[in-house]
């Protein structure tokens, strides 16, 4: 490495330094300044102090699409983690048709979400979905998924695990960097096979996990699209109960409804400043547990 | 381990597959029912006689192919801007060295972790400024100021890059451009290659974006298209059935011809402790 004309590094870095200014860190400030605001797009923005966060912190809807969300993520995430690292260690073998499975495994998380909600919402159909028509022929009622308000939520995990692809990969890279060594001698010592998995395997993968985890709660924290196809056309209408009863009114739909059918921008910025706080809070911990490799 | 414990790991395995295969399947051969069949019970388990009218109905009804080309159209130009707006960047990045390169890299890497609906609002508001809504170019022209993880990608990519190579062509007069067009780039292809295929999926998938700035019918991704067409006729299973499988074929098929570099490249901007 040689030290460049001075100008040089920066007119290479430009388009996405004109990037980073226009698009994150000018909104970044601006939903900060609208969110003391009232604001309804037509006119301009008058200032209110922290009325909209007050008002916010009163709104049982609010708190609804928040619970709503938490549900999902501290429940799907962590789910969705063990299974896909309990297929990344199944995948990790060598057999035959592994490079098929591998690609199977991950194909759901590449297919648009739309696509995958789709496949679910008739999956999970009460009476002509797959699911529901095997559990019959074994002699269960099925449940009513997506129309019973208390299913809902298990019905967007179970499509998690499905969505979770992603992970597996970066669980089957984690597996094949362990030392092989590092089981052999273990082996020697007479560990069994769990005592590997508990003692070797899920320490060393500690950093993959975190990794994982952090992706998967930024992604819990913004889930919107799958609800919005399985919940169907009630989710963004006027009446925004996010059908059956709410539950499945998440937190970045309800903040869509707020700015662009209700248009409060006021208010839905302050929504969106608490979403980048939780944010920035995650992310700061992603950037403090990894180097990310030495410059 | 024993044979038993082995062979039980297997068929759990295969159980698994099958359980995680037979959405698609099932969404398949459904689409592949006229619609008297598709709403039975007990189920007609595989269409008899296999019909293909659903598809020839769908495409005519969602309308398919104009929200096909119209997600071509966008998937195409913002990969190509992410392309050519990340390579030098990444490569600053990679191997120059300049005051204030230490802070630029975590600023980087917060920036891949962003959500979106954290800053959707004034994103939208400066479109909105431009009279860009309702067309494609806030789908567009973003992606020619470079993409936060294209860039980390790329940039993990040059740093192994060997210097003596561009040592030699340093020695031989090569200016910085020089070297990125003839020897960076000729042995990035791999690289490059995952960045525009994750780009393009993620455009081609892409709902919230587009169902911000595109509001006209006839502007639809088919991400929206589908959506939207699904809301509005919540009993047509049928015709959504097969047009979602249309609508995942180029990724399968992509997907499959690709699959050793993309899972490579998937992994390559994972974590290194």
């Amino acid at each position: 490495m040689r030290r460049a004309k001075n100008y040089l590094p920066w007119l290479f870095l430009s388009p996405w330094l004109i990037g980073l200014v226009v698009f994150n860190l000018y909104p970044i400030l601006a939903t900060l300044y609208f969110s003391f605001t009232r604001y309804n797009f037509f006119n301009p923005p008058s200032w209110t102090g922290l009325d909209n966060y007050a008002k916010l912190f009163g709104d049982g809807l609010f708190w609804k699409s928040l619970g709503n969300t938490l549900y999902l993520t501290l429940i799907g995430v962590p789910l969705s983690l063990g299974f896909a690292l309990l297929v990344a260690i199944f995948l990790n073998q060598k057999f035959k048709g592994v490079g098929f499975l591998r690609a199977l495994y991950y194909l759901p998380s590449a297919i648009p979400l739309v696509a995958a909600a789709v496949t679910w919402a008739w999956v999970l159909n009460p009476s002509f979905g797959i699911l529901n028509n095997i559990l019959r022929l074994v002699g269960i009622r099925g449940p009513n998924w997506f129309l019973d308000p208390n299913w809902t939520k298990p019905g967007l995990i179970l499509l998690m695990l499905w969505c979770s692809g992603y992970s597996i990969m970066i669980y089957l890279a984690g597996l094949q960097d362990i030392p092989i060594s590092l089981y052999e001698s273990a082996q020697l010592d007479g560990a069994s096979r769990p005592q590997l998995l508990w003692y070797i395997t899920i320490p060393m993968l500690q950093p993959v996990t975190m990794f994982n985890l952090i992706i998967g709660l930024l992604g819990g924290l913004q889930y919107f699209t799958q609800a919005l196809v399985i919940s169907g056309p009630g989710t963004l209408g006027p009446t925004l109960n996010g059908p059956p009863e709410g539950s499945m009114l998440f937190y970045a739909l309800y903040l869509y409804t707020k700015a662009f059918i209700n248009l409060d921008m006021g208010a839905a910025s302050a929504m969106s400043w608490i979403l980048f706080l939780i944010s920035a809070v995650l992310i700061g911990i992603l950037l403090r547990r990894f180097s990310w490799e030495s410059t | 381990m024993g044979k038993h414990v082995k062979l039980a790991g297997r068929a759990g395995l295969i159980l698994l597959t099958l359980v995680f295969a037979s959405p698609i399947l099932w969404m398949f051969l459904s689409s592949l029912k006229p619609p008297d069949q598709i709403f039975l019970q007990p189920p007609k388990w595989i269409p008899d006689p296999i019909s293909f009218s659903n598809y020839i109905q769908a495409v005519k009804a969602i309308p398919f192919f104009l929200y096909l080309k119209n997600t071509i159209f966008i998937s195409t130009l913002s990969t190509i801007g992410v392309v050519v707006s990340s390579v030098t960047p990444a490569y600053a990045l990679a191997r120059m060295k300049f005051r204030g390169k230490g802070i630029l890299l975590p600023i980087l890497l917060a920036t891949m972790f962003l959500p979106f609906p954290a800053i959707m609002i004034p994103t939208y508001l400066i479109f909105a400024k431009l009279k860009w809504i309702g067309t494609f170019l806030p789908l567009i022209v973003p992606s020619f100021l470079g993409d936060a993880f294209s860039i980390f990608l790329l940039r993990q990519f040059f740093i192994r890059l060997p210097s003596d190579l561009l040592d030699a062509a340093r020695v031989d007069g090569a200016s910085e451009l020089q070297i990125i067009r003839y020897v960076v780039i000729p042995l990035s292809g791999a690289a490059i290659a995952t960045i525009a295929v994750l780009n393009f999926t993620f455009m081609w998938s892409d709902f919230l974006r587009p169902l911000l700035y595109l509001n006209e019918a006839s502007h639809f991704t088919l991400s929206i298209g589908i959506q939207s067409y699904q809301a509005h006729h919540a009993t047509s299973w049928h015709l959504v059935l097969a047009a979602t499988v249309i609508f995942i074929l180029p990724i399968f098929i992509t997907f499959w011809t690709a699959q050793r570099t993309f899972i490579s490249g998937l992994t390559l901007g994972s974590v290194k402790e």
